[in-house]
């Protein structure tokens, strides 16, 4: 592409922006486990995308579910991006950022929302998930929930455990689940522990 | 219906062919911002798009409408195209050369819109007629009405 249909975009995104037009910015970011897809609405934080998800799956998702408004504008996640970075550094332990709960319905966002609630550095498990979602017994629901989480390392559905201790799932694969706990000093980080 | 592609994609795919065409029908000087009123006209009008099979027709209707007004705006003063050629671009943005464009500029805007689209854009003459909101015969007319103003001017 041309500098100048370049220079023309980057000037078409500032401008979409003032006009209102952009129902849905993303843009991608950088961390320790490989790029993240970063996507919000004017309500908040919609959509983080895991280093091992389609990226491109998951814009068409969005423009499906939420609007066909959506244009890359890395300027709009800057607040996103360093509350991200500052979380990995280890100098972060409550995120302070709009959410937008919409791609997540009913038993499922009561789940995520109770998610939000567990703090830094503590785990849960998904009896007790599901008992503050209001209903104990949809444990393997409130698992699905977690699973299912659009705004993942934001809502930290990585500290939701089995009952026991066991790991459970990680949509971004258990390593990074492991990574985030010890990050997070819930895990010893010595091999096999 | 299947659900409309991320408007980004969009962009992606399409952005050349409308500065192409932009480029050749008003110049560099205005290409830049009627790129950018094109691309919101179309982000402004895309939830509401009820057929994307033809998302190119649709964007050069659109970068046509806004060639023309742009223009009026300008009182349809021919555009300057003094500056120095640049070399051609890869998104096929043609190098201007021995006056070819500033000439193509100087066209009356049907003109100039019909040979910017066949030599600028590659489109066929169906796809010319739909953009220009012509017939076809009206677009061929055009065309070659034109090529025959630039072969007298640069003879």
């Amino acid at each position: 592409m041309s500098t100048a249909t370049e220079k023309a975009i980057k000037g078409l995104q500032a401008r979409a922006t003032g006009e209102g037009l952009l129902d849905v910015a993303y843009a991608t970011a950088d961390s320790p486990f490989g790029p993240l897809l970063l996507a919000q609405t004017r309500r908040g934080l919609v959509r983080v995308g895991l280093p091992n998800q389609d990226s491109d799956e998951l814009l068409v998702d969005l423009a499906e579910r939420v609007s066909p408004r959506v244009l890359e504008a890395p300027g709009e996640l800057d607040a996103v991006r360093r509350e991200l970075d500052l979380y990995f550094e280890g100098k972060l332990d409550s995120f302070d950022l709009p959410l937008d709960w919409r791609l997540s319905g009913g038993f499922r966002q009561r789940v995520l929302r109770a998610i939000n609630r567990i703090p830094y550095g503590q785990t849960r498990s998904y009896t007790e998930m599901a008992r503050k979602a209001g209903n104990e017994r949809a444990v393997r629901a409130a698992g699905t929930a977690c699973g299912s989480n659009p705004i993942p390392l934001v809502v930290p559905c990585h500290r939701v455990l089995r009952t026991g201790g066991a790991l459970g799932g990680y949509g971004g694969g258990l390593p990074m689940k492991e990574a985030l706990l010890q990050l997070e000093g819930v895990l010893d980080e010595s091999p096999g522990s | 219906m299947t659900a409309l592609p991320p408007f980004q994609t969009v962009l992606d795919d399409h952005a050349g062919a409308v500065m192409a065409i932009l480029h050749g029908a008003v110049g560099r000087e205005g290409a830049e911002d009627c790129f950018q009123e094109t691309f919101l006209a179309a982000l402004r009008a895309y939830p509401k798009l009820e057929d994307d099979r033809n998302l190119r027709g649709w964007l050069l209707t659109i970068a046509h409408r806004k060639a023309i007004d742009h223009h009026r705006a300008r009182g349809r003063a021919p555009v300057p195209v003094a500056e120095p050629p640049q070399p051609a671009a890869p998104d096929g943005i043609p190098e201007p050369d021995n006056g070819l464009w500033a000439a193509v500029g100087a066209l009356p805007p049907k003109q100039r819109a019909a040979v910017a689209l066949r030599y600028g854009s590659d489109l066929p003459h169906g796809e010319i007629a739909a953009a220009l909101g012509c017939s076809p015969e009206a677009a061929r007319r055009n065309l070659h009405e034109g090529l025959k103003r630039l072969r007298k001017e640069l003879a």
